[in-house]
């Protein structure tokens, strides 16, 4: 009965993808780069999402020499590949002496991504909101940064969460872009230890390490997206 | 300032690469002319599926489409180039990343079609049918354009994003304009190349992005 098997497909399946011995080596440095990826992705959601906002308080103000610089920034970051500014920054930073590290790189500049989508779909949001809303509460006395506030901001919030959520997860995805400049998270950790292992076991674990973070954040998405849906007409 | 215009603004370095550069774009180019119409078809079949009769057709495809909405490109694509070999499949770089795009692309057009197709009424469908239409043709002739226009901006930004991402396709060494500007980086010692390819996004994208301000603008008002 337990006469060694001749190697068919399925085996050498599991052995290119799921060995046991390289799951057990490389488990370490794979969630070592979980810990990288998730607090890349904690500091750009926290920070994006709050510049966001901000830029598109100021743009409420509708200063005219503010707003043009507020939409070519924003512009600039929505038509160009994260990858490419990153690698601008980082190649062409240290050569101005202005040194930052690999980590620092990635969080700066998926964090001005962030802001830039997360700008649109705010402004987005306060523009949307009915004109009469703004002359109600400016009528009762609010001033201008109150309406906004306490009026204005709160309703469009709630029309910008799904496309937000949505947004955020794509750019969180974008973690992985590190790998390129060497920032130890998953995909870095996966590929290094694939090439040690002469094995494709690890990048299967990355693969896997990425489904179970974000695969939870996709569905909460969708759900989001129902729960809040508002039919264009 | 001038380290600052040696390193990134530098004219002469520019010129020496840019026609390096423009062989470059031309291979974005090419992706995008197969990636994007095969990933917007392909994207169109899955959301018939998520949205057909069939019970079977719609189970199936919620976890193909979850789980190549979770995995980051790079990580797929990496995958496929780098991963796959260990399994006896070697694919081209062209091969790869076409094949990680179709993949990816076909999941993400494949949720902004399934919103679209949901937000035809059933009386749509009714009607056609009704006229003597075929399920086809009903889909074809009545309901998939309704759909379409009604995501336009969706798949417009899905299609900006699209373009965006085929610069990953310089990790896995295709010669497209973000790998000839890294090339041509790494042996002039010098920013500018990136700066220079980044602008070809600019000039190739702005336009685009500026198109979509205004019709995500219109469907709101």
């Amino acid at each position: 009965m337990d006469q060694a098997l001749p190697p068919t497909r399925w085996t050498i399946f599991l052995d290119t993808f799921f060995k046991a011995s390289v799951i057990d080596q490389y488990l370490p440095s794979i969630l070592k780069g979980i810990v990288v990826t998730l607090e890349v992705a904690a500091l750009v959601v926290i920070c994006g999402i709050l510049l966001g906002l901000t830029l598109a308080l100021v743009r409420a103000y509708r200063i005219r020499a503010v707003n043009i610089l507020i939409v070519i920034l924003v512009d600039m970051l929505r038509a160009l590949p994260p990858l490419v500014i990153i690698l601008v920054v980082y190649f062409g930073l240290p050569n101005v002496g202005i040194a930052l590290s690999n980590f620092a790189v990635l969080w700066l500049i998926l964090t001005l991504v962030l802001a830039a989508f997360a700008e649109e779909i705010f402004w987005a949001g306060i523009t949307a909101t009915p004109k009469g809303q703004w002359e109600a509460a400016r009528s009762t006395g609010l001033g201008f940064t109150q309406t906004l506030l306490f009026v204005v901001m709160p309703q469009a919030l709630r029309i910008t969460i799904p496309p937000l959520t949505n947004r955020t997860i794509a750019i969180t995805k974008n973690t992985a872009l590190g790998t390129v400049i060497g920032v130890p998270e998953i995909l870095n950790q996966a590929t290094t230890a694939t090439s040690f292992a002469g094995n494709a076991t690890p990048l299967m674990m990355g693969a896997v390490a990425y489904m179970v973070i974000f695969i939870p954040v996709v569905t909460f998405g969708r759900w989001l997206e129902t729960r809040f849906a508002w039919r264009r007409a | 300032m001038d380290q600052l215009l040696d390193q990134f603004f530098n004219l002469s370095i520019m010129q020496q690469v840019f026609p390096l550069l423009v062989k470059g774009l031309w291979m974005t180019l090419k992706v995008c002319a197969i990636v994007i119409p095969v990933g917007a078809f392909a994207g169109l079949v899955v959301a018939l599926c998520a949205t057909s009769q069939s019970r079977l057709a719609r189970i199936l495809t919620v976890p193909y489409v979850d789980l190549f909405r979770a995995v980051p490109p790079l990580v797929l694509l990496i995958f496929i180039h780098s991963g796959l070999p260990f399994a006896g499949i070697s694919l081209s770089p062209f091969q790869s990343v076409t094949l990680a795009f179709l993949l990816n692309n076909s999941a993400f057009y494949g949720e902004i079609y399934r919103a679209g197709l949901e937000s035809i009424g059933a009386g749509q469908r009714e009607a056609a049918r009704s006229t003597g239409l075929t399920a086809l043709q009903t889909n074809i002739y009545v309901v998939i354009p309704q759909a379409v226009r009604n995501v336009l901006p969706d798949l417009l930004s899905n299609t900006i994003e699209v373009v965006k991402l085929t610069s990953l396709a310089s990790v896995v060494a295709l010669p497209e304009l973000l790998y000839s500007a890294d090339m041509a980086r790494s042996i002039t010692f010098n920013a500018s190349p990136l700066v220079l390819a980044a602008a070809f996004y600019l000039v190739l994208l702005w336009p685009v992005v500026r198109l979509l301000s205004r019709l995500e603008r219109r469907v709101a008002a």
